[in-house]
């Protein structure tokens, strides 16, 4: 990646932090920790993988994203309004009575996103449905997924993945946000989906690892991805809940809870740090 | 009613899908390894590309069922009941109800008459739970005639409709030039003005057979087919409570939650008088030939004739 396309998406990303938790902070519920471990790939993503129009977001040939860890909703809306589908003031009405940001992604309700999402494992599937019609219709866009890795416990996710396989689903590339964390804790603890890699390769899947707050291994893992042919992708990225955040990072407890105003306050003091050394660069 | 002409509603469903796929080519049909007996083989032999088997993996198939009606397709996919609005309630309310998209769920082997199979397979929940979600319209048909024009009608309407099939062959009794098939518009049967008997799916020919049989005893009963439970044909319930004053309804659902509960629910609200509900009372189902199950539930014309002189008795 050229160095001003990477200087570009890196500001998104923090851009994309700063409105999830701004999101959750006016809304005083939500969920940052995940929502700031995927605001790298959602900006490159939306604005540099996905061939989509923020002026005609049904477009009818146009690439597909399903979050299927909906309730990183905060870090989606962030990165949708940032691309133009909806204004960005919307951000501080999330998750408030009469307003479109549901807490979970409402496909009804908000330009730009694809599919209802929330309970987990479903996403997953509702991707390779839109996979299966692509193919179906000799259509050439593709879909675009992301799993939480605390979600890979849910079976649907296995069910669906043994579907992408069989039906060659290659026009499918999911990504796992392997940052280690669910709600009640360490993953391994809880109920451990390791070793995820090898579990997707024993399913059929072509699996790509990286790290995933390197926007250079980001976008060669999803270029990779388009040249597999026969068979859906996976990327299992490496990340780090509460990425950018030096409280919220690698700690559970922000899974699911909001930022006080002071711990806000802080969150955005150090986000605009960093997005003044991206500026200078 | 041996002279007249007995065919599954599946097997009407499976025939269908086969002439509107021809049709509609963007309508896709999926399965979880039983098409053979959800009858979706026959529209599999016309068209093989677009019958997807989804294997024993129900919740995947209701969620992949969802994304693929995101994208302009019409969708149906198929189970037994038990699997299809029961192991999958969550992805049905989830993944289809809640975005209303236009997936049809060809739900088969509903109720007691699955027989043999006995209580595992039996499902006789199905309307109850599916008549929770905001939006799903569920339709129960009586027979081969009216299975085809729900499906016509489930392709026709743009959102989710879960229509329920049974294995038993059943009577044919819609089979006349007048026959008129509605979403939401019941369908009077016969004349009667002493007790309404709200019949829906296979206990539709049964009511008619009950009323032979309470003419018999000086009583004339109405008869009237509610073919889709939701949304209800409250019209129709009305009419009828406020001039026969008394009704039963016979379904072969569980009496909590299908039929049953929704005429309830329309009759207290609208024109109070006295409601017997017959169906299978809160139990499990049993193993054995569908006529003996359902004869062992008492889901026979009888108990309906029985049923609704108790309601005529509970008038004031």
């Amino acid at each position: 990646m050229d160095a001003a396309s990477k200087k570009q998406l890196s500001i998104i990303a923090v851009n994309i932090r700063k409105h999830a938790l701004e999101a959750v902070h006016s809304a005083k519920s939500g969920h940052p920790g995940g929502s700031l471990s995927i605001s790298d790939v959602m900006a490159y993503l939306y604005f540099k993988e996905m061939r989509i129009d923020a002026k005609n977001p049904k477009l009818e040939d146009r690439d597909r994203f399903v979050l299927s860890k909906g309730h990183c909703a905060p870090a989606l809306y962030s990165a949708l309004a940032l691309k133009g589908y909806f204004p960005i003031e919307e951000i501080k009405n999330f998750r408030k009575i009469g307003h479109m940001l549901q807490g979970h992604p409402d496909m009804k309700g908000v330009p730009g996103v694809d599919m209802s999402t929330g309970s987990l494992g479903q996403g997953i599937s509702a991707a390779a449905g839109m996979a299966l019609s692509a193919k179906l219709s000799g259509k050439d866009y593709r879909i675009y997924t992301i799993l939480g890795d605390g979600e890979l416990e849910e079976g649907q996710v296995w069910e669906a993945s043994m579907f992408a396989a069989q039906y060659k689903l290659d026009n499918l590339c999911a990504y796992v946000d392997n940052n280690g964390l669910q709600i009640d804790g360490n993953i391994a603890d809880v109920m451990s989906p390791y070793p995820i890699v090898d579990k997707f390769k024993a399913f059929g899947w072509n699996v790509i690892e990286i790290n995933g707050h390197n926007l250079d291994e980001i976008e060669m893992a999803y270029s990779q991805a388009k040249t597999i042919k026969g068979k859906p992708s996976v990327i299992v990225a490496h990340s780090i809940k509460g990425k950018g955040v030096s409280f919220m990072e690698n700690r559970a407890e922000w899974h699911g809870s909001a930022p006080n105003d002071e711990q806000y306050a802080q969150a955005v003091k150090e986000l605009d740090a960093e997005l003044a050394k991206l500026e200078v660069q | 009613m041996a002279d007249i002409k007995k065919v599954a509603t599946r097997e009407a469903y499976g025939e269908a899908l086969a002439e509107f796929g021809a049709v509609y080519d963007n309508l896709v049909v999926l399965d979880a390894d039983l098409s053979k007996s959800t009858k979706t083989d026959t529209f599999k032999k016309k068209f093989p590309e677009r019958h997807i088997n989804c294997g024993i993996a129900e919740g995947n198939m209701m969620s992949v069922a969802a994304g693929l009606a995101t994208t302009g397709k019409v969708v149906f996919a198929s189970s037994f009941a038990m699997f299809a609005a029961g192991r999958a309630f969550e992805q049905v309310r989830n993944s289809i109800g809640y975005p209303h998209l236009n997936v049809k769920i060809g739900a088969t082997h509903a109720g007691l008459s699955v027989g043999e199979d006995g209580a595992t397979h039996q499902c006789c929940e199905d309307i109850g739970i599916m008549r929770t979600i905001p939006g799903m319209v569920i339709i129960n048909p009586a027979d081969a005639i009216e299975a085809r024009a729900a499906v016509e009608a489930a392709i026709k309407y743009d959102g989710p409709v879960y229509l329920r099939f049974g294995r038993l062959a059943v009577p044919t009794i819609n089979d006349n030039p007048g026959y008129h098939f509605e979403i939401g518009r019941g369908i009077e049967l016969a004349p009667g003005k002493d007790v309404t008997i709200i019949a829906t799916g296979l206990m539709v020919p049964q009511a008619l057979e009950a009323k032979k049989m309470l003419a018999e005893s000086g009583i004339d009963a109405r008869i009237v087919n509610i073919h889709t439970i939701k949304p209800i044909d409250r019209v129709i319930i009305k009419k009828a409570a406020a001039e026969t004053g008394a009704i039963v309804t016979a379904e072969e659902h569980n009496i909590i939650g299908g039929l049953g509960s929704a005429v309830c629910e329309v009759v207290v609200e609208e024109c109070p008088v006295p409601v017997v509900r017959m169906g299978v009372e809160d139990t499990f189902g049993k193993s054995g030939t569908a006529t003996a199950v359902l004869e062992y539930f008492g889901l026979t014309a009888e108990n309906i004739a029985q049923k609704a002189k108790k309601a005529i008795s509970l008038k004031k």
